[in-house]
């Protein structure tokens, strides 16, 4: 078929969509055409996107598909509605990123690693519906134990959890100023000013 | 760094101080501030100066009247231990044990690796272009889509609410003085069907509804156990619109969930 035709028909459903749509939904609906025809539409969309001059640009977020205004232009859209912004603390972050990356994790083991108690955070957390409780932990007392959501990832911007960058990268890109200052300071300090 | 209200001690060190207390998270991250500031190597801190230092901040937060959590105080505690283990002479009579003893500051220099490495994780995070900062979508709210979504994983977040409701019921039914010594026996298997017949040509039934009738608290336990069973073998499907909602059970039909995405967009909408 025409592959202008499924581009557009697939645009179309991005858009009138309120929430993200994944391939295999677009399939079922799509259904006379194929799999490789909808995902190279999707891709051609992205690329489409992708141009300076639009608005929109084709996320994947949490499995699916979703077009969203560009970030580059957040401030003008926070004038729209006086949409109550996304705020985040850095201790909300600082537990959001433990749970991302330790999941399934207890509030001690929260607690643990940052130091501090994380009641109340994970409290706003768990309402902001960002992290969900998946269960208890089968060691004594039975802890509660606590994972990200689907909210977490349309929130974030993430394709799946997969697609977090990974802590040694995150530590490969903060280590070498690290060293930097390490190593350089006795020397090079006298040189450079 | 050009900041002066991020900083804890100006070139001075000990003397000046600009502080912005919110800016830190707790001890762990005093501490590697301490640490940065002092240029050290996080894995060879020099444990009395960093105490010294992250004393005379505690001092500072009692002077400004701030409430020192006890996190703070757990931390100096745990230095100054450190400090005196450290200065205890290394005991020479008995080498092998010697060797398997550990630096007194390894457990700490772990902890400040591991929160560092989080701290930064964050800060990544924080840094994505993030729905409703940075990025917007169509109505991003749509709870009650999200609901009927077929997905086999929201029972587990389900579970936890449906025992809070469940709960809720149990509150209501005065606990009864009992009159009666025999045994009343409900199988699940019983609650199972009457459940079952009370889906019959429905297309749901509140979680209260359920419970209508009212009965013994071993009913609703017989209940309340027969929804987990249909729910495990996939013959009910449980939904809830919102948090603190009503809770929906709805007969599970096995190819009809295109079906119910569709009714629940329902008609008048376009």
């Amino acid at each position: 078929m025409d592959p202008a035709g499924i581009k557009s028909v697939v645009e179309s459903l991005l858009f009138v969509s309120d929430v993200p749509l994944t391939l295999d939904r677009l399939c079922s609906i799509l259904e006379e055409f194929e799999r490789g025809e909808i995902l190279s539409a999707i891709d051609e969309l992205k690329r489409d996107c992708n141009q300076p001059a639009r608005g929109i640009f084709l996320a994947e977020i949490a499995g699916g598909f979703q077009l969203r205004s560009r970030p580059e232009n957040a401030d003008y859209l926070r004038r729209l509605s006086r949409i109550r912004f996304a705020k985040f603390s850095h201790s909300s972050l600082e537990t959001l990123a433990i749970i991302a990356y330790r999941q399934p994790v207890t509030r001690a083991e929260i607690e643990y690693l940052r130091g501090v108690d994380s009641g109340g955070v994970l409290k706003t957390l768990l309402d902001k519906k960002l992290i969900r409780i998946l269960g208890k932990k089968d060691i004594p007392g039975k802890p509660l134990i606590y994972g990200t959501t689907r909210e977490f990832l349309e929130t974030f911007n993430l394709k799946d959890l997969a697609s977090l960058p990974t802590l040694k990268e995150i530590q490969e890109l903060a280590e070498p100023d690290l060293y930097e200052e390490q190593g350089k300071l006795p020397l090079d300090e006298g040189g450079e000013r | 760094m050009a900041n002066s209200q991020n900083r804890l001690f100006a070139e001075g060190d000990q003397t000046a101080y600009n502080i912005k207390i919110e800016a830190f998270e707790g001890p762990l991250d005093l501490l590697l501030h301490l640490i940065k500031k002092s240029e050290v190597d996080i894995c060879n801190i020099p444990i009395a100066t960093v105490t010294r230092q992250y004393l005379e901040y505690i001092e500072l937060m009692k002077e400004l009247n701030l409430d020192i959590a006890g996190d703070f105080l757990v931390m100096a505690s745990t230095l100054i231990q450190i400090k005196s283990k450290m200065l205890l002479p290394a005991s020479n009579d008995d080498e092998a044990v010697e060797e398997d003893e550990e630096d007194p500051r390894a457990e700490l220099v772990r902890r400040l690796l591991e929160y560092q490495k989080y701290k930064e994780a964050a800060m990544t995070l924080g840094g994505r272009e993030l729905l409703g900062r940075d990025t917007f979508a169509r109505k991003f709210e749509a709870p009650e889509l999200k609901s009927l979504q077929p997905e086999e994983e929201s029972l587990e977040i389900e579970l936890f609410e449906l025992i809070e409701a469940f709960r809720r019921v149990l509150a209501k039914v005065p606990v009864q003085s009992f009159h009666e010594v025999g045994a009343e026996s409900i199988s699940i298997a019983d609650r199972i069907n009457d459940i079952l017949t009370l889906l019959q040509g429905k297309e749901a039934v509140t979680f209260d509804e359920l419970f209508a009738e009212g009965g013994t608290r071993e009913l609703l336990i017989a209940s309340f156990l027969a929804i987990l069973e249909l729910c495990k073998l996939k013959m009910v499907k449980v939904v809830q619109a919102a948090s603190f909602g009503t809770i929906l059970i709805m007969p599970a039909v096995p190819e009809g969930e295109e079906g119910l995405t569709e009714d629940a967009v329902g008609p008048g909408r376009y």
